[in-house]
């Protein structure tokens, strides 16, 4: 894996006003980088704020604060058509639910071809639907499938083809905001595999969005774990696993129930208690171990260090 | 141990215009008193509907029970009418749902609906059932429960919307309940804090509980049995460590596969191929054999018995018949299993 930043994002803040008085803090200062060709996996509970996170990058939503840079370049701010569109072609989004996802009255070819439409990627109808073949069997489909609807097609054929619309501009990094939790198991490990397929494949970087902690752990190079609006921890996706050294991102992986009867029987939960933070300054992000980074006061970065630091 | 409930051979179907979808074909288990069975299986495979059809909640028409016999301790629930089941349904079955969201009144406050069944099964008067529902809502888990009883279902969170129906599930301390993924739409420490409740319940009171699920994790937590089920029929059954450590149906091995463990190497998740079969016209011999690449020709034709694995543990599977080959599962499921178990017990020194 390159250390080349491809994504960067540098105190990004999402606001949103839910009365005259009152603003929530859904995404509240974030910093972090996604490197070419890695998997960055962002976890955290329903509410901490992972897929605003997902949607404001791509530009869903305009930031309140803070920068988006990818690829040297700022997503946020002003913006022409032209600039719009170029980075568009560049950044694509999985969406959660292969059935709100799909528009229902367009033909699975058209809604593959939307983008290619938009950008201009087609030379003629025959180049257009030769593309859209193609992408159809890089997914695991079949031709056959580009006139049917999507009412016609189980919840993992829909996500394959969220995926293939996706890939159809030629994007080089995908934001894949849940897209497995909809899934039953068995399908959920087909869409995984062909996720990592095409990454090798194309050299795609991720950002992967999901609570399901295994699975991320599993498809991630990198993660990051939210709580309220905050990352609370960054590190390797092993190292992560191994050694937690947030409150809550031990109490969340004490949670993950495993298909392990012994394993189950003995678990012991540890619940995050948030008031137990020391209190005396405003939290900071610091690098504990090498990589290895948490939200954390001076006080406590003195604790992590003796508890956690590499002189082990 | 005592039978609870015995289901023999029941079959559901439902009639729709294309014809009658075979959701349940054929299915039988047994629950004892105070142990959990837990049922999975994918979306369609029937676990739902074997469920729904114990408590007589499918709609009819188009479902129909088609054969069968539903033995709660030894009174047959499916051929009981449609008054009688309301005796029995939230007083000795009870049911809680997936959707925390939906299956609470959105107009009622909390502390109603758990009053319901208590005034109408047990003649409760209603400062009776009002001092009722404080001990339950403190059962669940719910602080301050003489003010929350009083609030409507919008003014609490997703994990403690399902403690409310799990209130309700229990209010009139049921022989048998019957969970249908309680936990599948919350967060993983919710979910926690809801198994941990549940099983505390159950000790307390000593009822048996059937468990749908189709999260592994989750079955190993809470299960006592596990019957994994397949296109309307079960293919494994056996207590929690047959099917977790002895798995011998290819259907189990692809389930247990096919979730990442959390120290897993780089290597491809064991996927199932293709999708399950459509049950309008249920494919001959074992469903199954077409996703299944240890598939031999017999199961194309004809359909596997329940072979015995030993005692509590049995499989449909032809592999099991003795001119079979012998087969060993897959590389990947057995890495994965024997790195669980490894995995056991050094995470958790460095967890405390």
């Amino acid at each position: 894996m390159s250390q080349e930043k491809l994504v960067e994002i540098k105190n990004l803040k999402q606001h949103f006003k839910t009365g005259r008085q009152s603003v929530v803090k859904a995404v509240d200062g974030l910093n972090f980088n996604i490197y070419k060709g890695e998997t960055f996996g962002l976890v955290g509970e329903s509410g901490c704020g992972k897929s605003t996170t997902g949607r404001t990058i791509i530009r869903l939503y305009d930031a309140t604060d803070g920068e988006v840079i990818f690829d040297g370049e700022n997503v946020h701010g002003k913006k022409s058509r032209e600039d719009l569109k170029k980075f568009n072609r560049e950044m694509q989004m999985i969406f959660q639910d292969p059935y709100a996802s799909l528009n229902p009255r367009m033909k699975v070819e058209d809604i593959i071809a939307e983008g290619m439409d938009i950008h201009g990627l087609a030379k003629d109808a025959k180049a257009r639907k030769a593309k859209v073949h193609e992408l159809l069997e890089t997914v695991g489909l079949n031709k056959e499938h580009a006139n049917r609807y999507p009412h016609e097609f189980s919840g993992g054929q829909r996500q394959r083809i969220g995926i293939a619309r996706a890939l159809a501009v030629d994007p080089s990094f995908i934001i894949a905001d849940e897209p497995i939790s909809a899934l039953d198991v068995s399908i959920q490990a087909q869409v995984v595999n062909l996720l990592k397929k095409l990454q090798e494949e194309k050299g795609l970087t991720y950002l992967f969005i999901a609570h399901d902690l295994s699975m991320v752990k599993y498809i991630s190079d990198r993660i990051g774990v939210m709580y309220f609006g905050k990352m609370v921890e960054l590190a390797d996706a092993d190292e992560l696993y191994k050694h937690p050294i947030h409150p809550y991102t031990q109490s969340l992986l004490s949670a993950i129930p495993l298909p392990d009867p012994d394993y189950e029987r003995s678990r012991e939960r540890f619940t995050y208690d948030p008031t137990k933070h020391d209190t005396s300054e405003e939290p900071e992000f610091r690098e504990v171990r090498p990589g290895h980074f948490v939200l954390c006061t001076t006080k406590e970065f003195e604790q992590y260090q003796r508890e956690h630091g590499t002189g082990e | 141990m005592e039978k609870l409930l015995d289901v023999k051979n029941l079959h559901v179907s439902f009639d729709t215009y294309g014809g009658e979808v075979k959701a349940v074909r054929g299915v039988n288990f047994d629950v004892k008193k105070g142990e959990t069975l837990a049922i999975v299986g994918e979306s369609g495979s029937g676990k739902s509907v074997t469920t729904k059809a114990l408590m007589q909640l499918i709609p009819k028409p188009p479902g129909r029970i088609k054969e069968g016999e539903i033995l709660f301790e030894g009174r047959d629930l499916a051929k009981m009418s449609e008054k009688q089941m309301q005796k029995i349904r939230g007083k000795e079955i009870s049911m809680i749902f997936q959707d925390p969201m939906t299956s609470l009144n959105p107009t009622m406050k909390v502390g109603n609906q758990i009053m319901e069944g208590l005034i109408k099964h047990q003649k409760m008067s209603k400062p009776q059932a009002r001092k009722r529902v404080e001990e339950l809502l403190e059962l669940v888990g719910i602080p301050d429960a003489e003010n929350r009883m009083k609030q409507y279902p919008h003014q609490f969170s997703g994990g403690m919307r399902q403690r409310v129906v799990v209130a309700i599930a229990l209010a009139c301390n049921p022989k048998l309940l019957i969970a249908d993924e309680p936990t599948t739409a919350l967060d993983v420490t919710i979910q926690a804090q809801i198994l941990e409740l549940m099983k505390d319940i159950q000790k307390k009171t000593d009822s048996a509980t059937i468990f749908i699920t189709h999260d592994l994790g989750v079955v190993a937590n809470v299960a006592d049995r596990v019957a994994v089920m397949y296109a309307g029929k079960i293919v494994e059954v056996g207590t929690v460590d047959d099917i977790f450590y002895n798995p011998q149906h290819p259907y189990t091995w692809g389930l247990l596969g096919s979730m990442p463990s959390l120290d897993s190497a780089d290597e491809e998740l064991f996927a199932i191929p293709g999708t399950p079969p459509d049950l309008l016209d249920p494919p001959k011999g074992d469903a199954f054999a077409a996703r299944n690449k240890y598939a031999m020709k017999i199961d194309f034709e004809q359909e596997p018995p329940m072979f015995k694995v030993s005692d509590t543990h049995y499989a449909a599977t032809w592999l099991l018949h003795e001119h079979a080959p012998k087969i060993e599962p897959p590389e990947a499921v057995k890495k994965r299993m024997e790195g669980m178990a490894n995995s056991s017990s050094s995470s958790e020194g460095e967890r405390v």
